[in-house]
């Protein structure tokens, strides 16, 4: 799993497809430059967030045409990045999408679409079912879109599939400047997130969060990397566009895997039987005639 | 760390995050000025502040507009604030505009004199925000917002807000820490429409009872018993409540009915950036 990533804090301008797969292009060319292996944008990166009405309008597949100088360059350097997904079946997804070798390795579509408070994902997108993990020639990764890393579910199977990395892509607005702490009140959290499950999982926790402004909101970046030790490994600080360079070293894995080996004593039949009788049992009392 | 005031912010966040909004905000509908009115009060010297520290201090037009029965400490206080800051000041003075409807109806109510010159102001800094080739920022809070003390197409008129989502008390917060004058920040805020007005009186409430009130009960979402627990009079808070609920209809954009598959801002929804897209 040795390999060199670019973690991307980029400034979407919203819905300007062009631009947008522009930028996108340079920074990765950047990326290859600079000898990386993989680079990763934050969530919905070729689109910008608060679509509405312009998620019908930016629908593509992942091999769409427009998208080929990502897939040429993908040849050189695995890429990860967000779009709007539109499936064969015409539904729309808020997807990542996993580019290696030329094709189109994998893609995610963000399971739990956040609709509460500001955010109306739910009336966009579709829901996607599945979180599997995704063997590149750089190492087992797994994916949680934003709010998908805020259900343990997720994050429970990637675990149960030793992934080596976890890649959190998003688009967090910034909000809570109350003195009660330091910084944001959202970067305060996500931070505890990242390092608890980095702790959980023993793996690399991957987060690209994106800057900007979008009819008042604000998106908090903080792009950073936690260490399978729970340790953060590096951090953009600032509002500002930019890249986070590191080194993912497969050794960590192991010596944090052989200081407390959670996966090796992992007991996921236990779980299992007690799941089937607790969602058993929450079927059956919703289905109950009252 | 903790805080006394559970409304406390940290200004330096705050100032750096309003700073870049105005710049992208303002930037992504094509402009690179903004035009403001300075009243000489508190709200207007934070946002005329922020706009020079956003822009520079040569690309923000301060339009301070008496009307004949003005405090003359309030336009004092503007240049004072503007000479501070290193904006440009300029003096329209809207008694004639304002005179010339006001006496040919012959309005005397105050609250509709207020409004007229309110509406006036907007006038003045539209027009100037086209011969400037800036943006009109707005410099509302989120108190005057949410007790709707504002007046509609008036002072309520702008294209971008950087306050108006502070309470009063952080919009004092934030003036000392620019360091604005003492002179601006320790007057009774006033809307200055009358003689001897001050907005404490006229509201029937302090700024920091209001706050701590519509902080509870808006960010924090406390029901009326837990207000009262807090240790607020009941009456108080059923009259800051009404207000918050009459005058939602200021803070949204004018109903449509609606006919089509597709009605604006109903069902066919972009942001305003939508723009940068083309």
């Amino acid at each position: 799993m040795d390999c060199k990533v670019v973690l991307v804090q980029n400034n979407p301008a919203l819905g300007h497809l062009h631009h947008n797969l522009e930028q996108h292009v340079a920074t990765v060319k950047a990326a290859i430059d600079a000898g990386a292996d993989l680079v990763v944008f934050p969530e919905l990166s070729l689109t910008g967030y608060f679509l509405k009405d312009q998620t019908y309008e930016l629908g593509l597949e992942p091999d769409a045409p427009i998208l080929a100088p990502l897939l040429q360059l993908s040849k050189r350097i695995s890429i990860c990045f967000g779009m709007v997904e539109r499936s064969r079946e015409k539904r729309l997804y808020n997807s990542h999408v996993f580019l290696e070798q030329g094709r189109v390795l994998s893609v995610h579509r963000k399971v739990h679409l956040v609709t509460y408070g500001m955010f109306d994902e739910s009336r966009d997108f579709a829901a996607g079912e599945r979180f599997d993990c995704v063997d590149s020639r750089l190492g087992r990764f797994g994916f949680l879109i934003c709010e998908d890393m805020w259900h343990l579910g997720g994050t429970y199977l990637h675990f149960l599939n030793d992934v080596d990395a976890l890649i959190v892509p998003s688009a967090s607005p910034g909000r809570g400047a109350d003195a009660g702490g330091q910084g944001l009140a959202n970067v305060r959290i996500w931070q505890t997130l990242l390092g608890a499950v980095s702790l959980f999982t023993q793996t690399f926790v991957l987060y690209a969060n994106r800057v900007g402004w979008e009819d008042g909101i604000s998106f908090s970046g903080q792009t950073c990397a936690y260490d399978p030790f729970g340790r953060r490994v590096g951090l953009l600080e600032g509002f500002d566009p930019g890249e986070l360079a590191l080194t993912l070293r497969s050794a960590e894995l192991q010596r944090a895997r052989a200081v407390t080996p959670l996966r090796r004593d992992e007991k996921p039949w236990v779980l299992l039987g007690q799941l089937e009788r607790i969602t058993g049992l929450n079927a059956r009392r919703s289905t109950d005639p009252t | 760390m903790t805080s006394a005031n559970p409304l406390d912010i940290q200004p330096d966040l705050v100032v750096d995050l309003l700073v870049r909004f105005l710049r992208e905000e303002v930037g992504q509908s094509g402009f690179q000025r903004s035009v403001l009115g300075l009243s000489g009060g508190l709200d207007s010297a934070v946002a005329a502040a922020l706009c020079a520290r956003a822009f520079g201090p040569s690309n923000v037009l301060a339009v301070t507009m008496p009307y004949r029965t003005s405090n003359p400490d309030s336009a004092g206080h503007a240049r004072l604030v503007a000479e501070r800051l290193g904006l440009e000041l300029r003096t329209v003075d809207i008694s004639a505009m304002a005179d010339g409807y006001l006496n040919q109806e012959r309005v005397e109510l105050p609250l509709r004199r207020g409004n007229v010159m309110a509406r006036c102001r907007m006038i003045v800094l539209y027009d100037l925000s086209v011969e400037w080739r800036g943006l009109v920022v707005g410099t509302s809070n989120k108190t005057e917002i949410l007790l709707g003390y504002t007046t509609q197409w008036g002072d309520g008129a702008h294209a971008v807000n950087p306050l108006g989502d502070l309470y009063k008390h952080q919009v004092y917060q934030v003036a000392r820490y620019l360091e604005l004058p003492r002179e601006v920040i320790d007057k009774a805020p006033s809307a200055d429409l009358f003689a001897g007005q001050t907005d404490e009186a006229e509201l029937g409430f302090t700024y920091a009872t209001a706050d701590a009130i519509l902080y509870h009960l808006i960010d924090e979402r406390f029901c009326e018993d837990e207000l009262v627990a807090l240790g607020h009079p009941r009456e108080l808070i059923r009259k800051i409540v009404d207000r918050v609920v009459r005058y939602q209809f200021k803070r949204l954009p004018p109903l449509i009915a609606k006919l089509s598959l597709r009605t604006v801002n109903r069902d066919f929804r972009y942001l305003r950036d939508w723009e940068h897209s083309r």
